[in-house]
């Protein structure tokens, strides 16, 4: 079905249906239970989860595929964002112009970026990666922000005011709408204790994660995508046969981008605003580690990442002290209060601390990610020796 | 002339910094070949010493003062340091204004430590790992070193003075004959810059003049070789990170009173002082010293008002734009090598 194999429809319609199911699965508690503050299923979040789930997916086509570890993609998510706020404020608060505009910006963008960095692989590569994020940051923050020539607004950040032309407005609504569906409608159904919540703006993101998922999944399976295993697995090899490796490569980046620069714009078409932060390096480590935790190389692990990552980061923001003390509350008071010291590090304000140490440790024992993984205990309990079709056996990066 | 003269003095100071943290970059990378993206947080905690020991030394003792009163009416307290007790006033005041410089004595040992308990720990697990999980797993070290001093320090920059002695400006131009205050420069940004010609020229000396340093050039030429001769190189490659973390950590202790140090230094650093490796040439030391003084001038260049006014903006994109000029006209850097760190 849709030109895919058995194995492969099958987990394509997998994706497709927990995805269309997420307000049912990331609601299982009741919404009154002391469990309720993990339920994940509420708009903002699942809408987070599909928007990084493009990126990591789109991450994974480069880094995954051809071993090439880009520092600076969150430059391609930042400006696919300021450009969907452009069409909201020059146009209307369509987002179809918003999101086809970040995508062609972008494109062109990470075309410019990819020629030069490209020319340069392995560590050189990710250097050079980092060095353009950081100096688009450094522009977007202030130079693309002076008054002459404001593109970007500087720290606070780009977005719509009652004063700007939206020329082809007329009398539609006055937040981010599909052809007059707006983002934030929201229907809840309540069955018994529980509320699940539809979100128009979820579903609009979810629709395009499942095409981005499936263009991603046949790259996976044609011979451009098998060129660019190539590449990784032993490039020198690849151009000794006579082949000049660089086109491909530049089409892998060219790609990512353009899957950022999506992600970016549906960002923007979620909450129309645009900062300089999202180009920040940790927001391109961020999406690293996503592509890392769930498997490089991967189909689905991009995407696992992508939802561990936001639901933990999520959750963990939430915790403070007094969740904390009510967890605990059972036990004896000194051993209550040591570990809530012990904990309190590690979670709200604390997130990035986490994150870095959970980084270290996948990097350290799990250099396969959450797929990986999980192959390995399946393996234990079928005593079955069976390796993924995906992950290539010791990848090795292309230097 | 005077002009120029005086972004050429400016940029000294950040070149200075650039070229000790490119410095050590280039040594792990040529010696242990791993690319350390906690390089910059070590240069933050380093500056971190210098804030540590201004704190320890001005642990003080709170007496009340009956005989005067605060703006409330309340007796005032007065605070007197635990060192003006023990020393006696002068000697203690002094200890406390000499915080920044002492804090060298200090930071040594605290980040010879951590560069050591580094390389054993972690890095040592990754020389056999592609380039890739060594560059995410110092990154992710990175992280974690920056959020820890954040969460023991707070958000934002602490002000670490220098000693009174260096407050106020010399007035370079009066020397080599120009005006009075047409050229003149922080007394503490020339101790800098001289501290760092030192370390830079202890480093070099000690590779070029030792046999412990003639042992570990081997070793970067060809590690295999120097193995089979009976030499546990290993070792000595463990101390070099030791000291590479240590001359990351000298930068950032005296770099503290030209900028209030805050958590997120190192990342501010790092990037910089990658693009300096790259430009100065992966693997080659002179090079290194040479690309950190020469973007460092770049930049000051760069941030005049003459310059800003012309490209707006170009201060802060200047040294990307050198490396990428750099890196298309000439891929090795500088004054790279052949053979490290190509395909």
């Amino acid at each position: 079905m849709f030109g895919l194999d058995k194995a492969d429809t099958r987990t394509f319609l997998f994706v497709i249906a927990i995805t269309l199911l997420a307000p049912f699965i990331l609601n299982p508690f009741p919404t009154d239970s002391a469990l309720a503050q993990f339920n994940g299923g509420y708009p903002d979040l699942m809408q987070r989860f599909m928007i990084f789930g493009i990126f990591a997916v789109g991450f994974n086509i480069l880094f995954g595929l051809t071993g090439y570890l880009s520092f600076g993609h969150a430059a391609f998510l930042g400006v696919g964002s300021y450009a969907a706020v452009w069409m909201f404020k020059l146009l209307s608060f369509n987002i179809i112009p918003a999101i086809a505009l970040s995508i062609l910006v972008t494109g062109l963008f990470s075309l410019a970026i990819g020629y030069i960095c490209l020319r340069r692989s392995g560590i050189y590569f990710s250097i050079l990666t980092l060095a353009f994020a950081q100096m688009s940051f450094a522009m977007a923050y202030s130079v693309l922000s002076n008054p002459s020539f404001n593109l970007t607004n500087g720290e606070t950040g780009l977005q719509v005011y009652a004063s700007d032309p939206q020329y082809l407005k007329g009398s539609g609504p006055d937040i981010t709408h599909l052809f007059g569906l707006e983002m934030n409608a929201t229907k809840t159904l309540e069955v018994g204790a529980w509320a699940f919540q539809f979100n128009t703006g979820f579903y609009v993101c979810a629709f395009f994660m499942i095409v981005a998922f499936y263009i991603a999944m046949r790259i996976f399976r044609s011979p451009f995508g098998l060129m660019l295993r190539a590449i990784k697995t032993n490039q020198t090899r690849l151009n000794y046969t006579g082949l000049n490796s660089r086109p491909y490569t530049l089409a892998a980046f060219v790609i990512s981008g353009m899957y950022a620069g999506l992600a970016g714009g549906l960002l923007a078409a979620m909450d129309p605003l645009a900062g300089a932060e999202r180009m920040q390096w940790t927001a391109s480590g961020e999406v690293v580690l996503m592509t890392i935790l769930g498997g490089a190389g991967t189909l689905i692990g991009p995407l696992l990442g992508a939802g561990f990552i936001k639901y933990f980061e999520n959750i963990f923001s939430k915790i403070n002290d007094n969740v904390l003390h009510t967890w605990f509350s059972l036990m004896p008071e000194s051993i209550e209060n040591f570990l809530v010291t012990i904990i309190h590090p590690f979670v709200g304000k604390g997130w990035h601390l986490t994150l870095g140490l959970m980084f270290m440790l996948i990097v350290i024992f799990l250099p396969g990610g959450l797929v990986d993984g999980g192959t390995r205990i399946w393996n234990k309990i079928t005593g079955r020796n069976r390796t993924s079709p995906d992950v290539v056996a010791s990848p090795k990066p292309a230097e | 002339m005077d002009a120029f003269l005086l972004q050429v003095l400016n940029g000294l100071d950040k070149g200075s910094a650039y070229a000790l943290i490119a410095l050590g970059l280039t040594l792990i990378f040529g010696t242990l070949g791993v690319v350390n993206f906690a390089h910059g947080a070590l240069f933050m905690i380093g500056a971190f010493c210098a804030v540590t020991l201004q704190r320890i030394l001005n642990i003080s003792t709170v007496t009340l003062d009956p005989t005067k009163t605060n703006f409330l009416g309340n007796p005032l307290q007065v605070r007197t340091p635990l060192v003006e007790t023990w020393f006696g006033e002068a000697a203690g005041q002094a200890l406390i204004n000499w915080s920044v410089p002492l804090a060298i004595l200090f930071a040594i040992p605290i980040m010879l430590l951590i560069g050591y308990v580094m390389e054993r720990g972690l890095i040592r697990h990754f020389y056999k790992r592609p380039h890739a999980d060594q560059i995410l797993v110092t990154f992710g070290l990175a992280i974690v070193l920056q959020e820890i001093v954040k969460a023991f320090y707070g958000a934002n920059p602490i002000p670490t003075p220098a000693p009174d002695i260096f407050t106020g400006s010399f007035d370079f131009g009066v020397l080599i004959g120009f005006a009075e205050n047409v050229i003149i420069y922080p007394y503490w940004r020339l101790v800098y810059f001289a501290f760092s010609a030192l370390i830079i020229g202890m480093v070099f000396a000690f590779l070029q003049f030792t046999t412990f340093g003639m042992v570990v050039r081997a070793g970067m030429a060809d590690r295999e070789t120097v193995g089979l001769l009976g030499i546990n190189i290993d070792r000595r490659f463990t101390l070099m990170f030791g000291v590479a973390a240590a001359v990351a950590g000298l930068a950032g202790v005296m770099y503290t009173p030209i900028n209030p140090p805050n958590y997120h230094w190192g990342m501010d650093f790092l990037v910089l002082s990658f693009v300096v490796v790259v430009v100065g040439g992966m693997g080659s030391l002179p090079g290194a010293v040479l690309a950190g003084f020469l973007l460092g001038i770049l930049e000051s260049f760069a941030s005049t008002t003459w310059a800003t006014t012309t490209i707006p903006g170009i201060n802060q994109i200047i040294i990307y734009l050198v490396a990428i000029v750099i890196l298309l006209a000439r891929p090795r850097g500088l004054m790279g090598r052949k053979g490290v760190m190509e395909e």
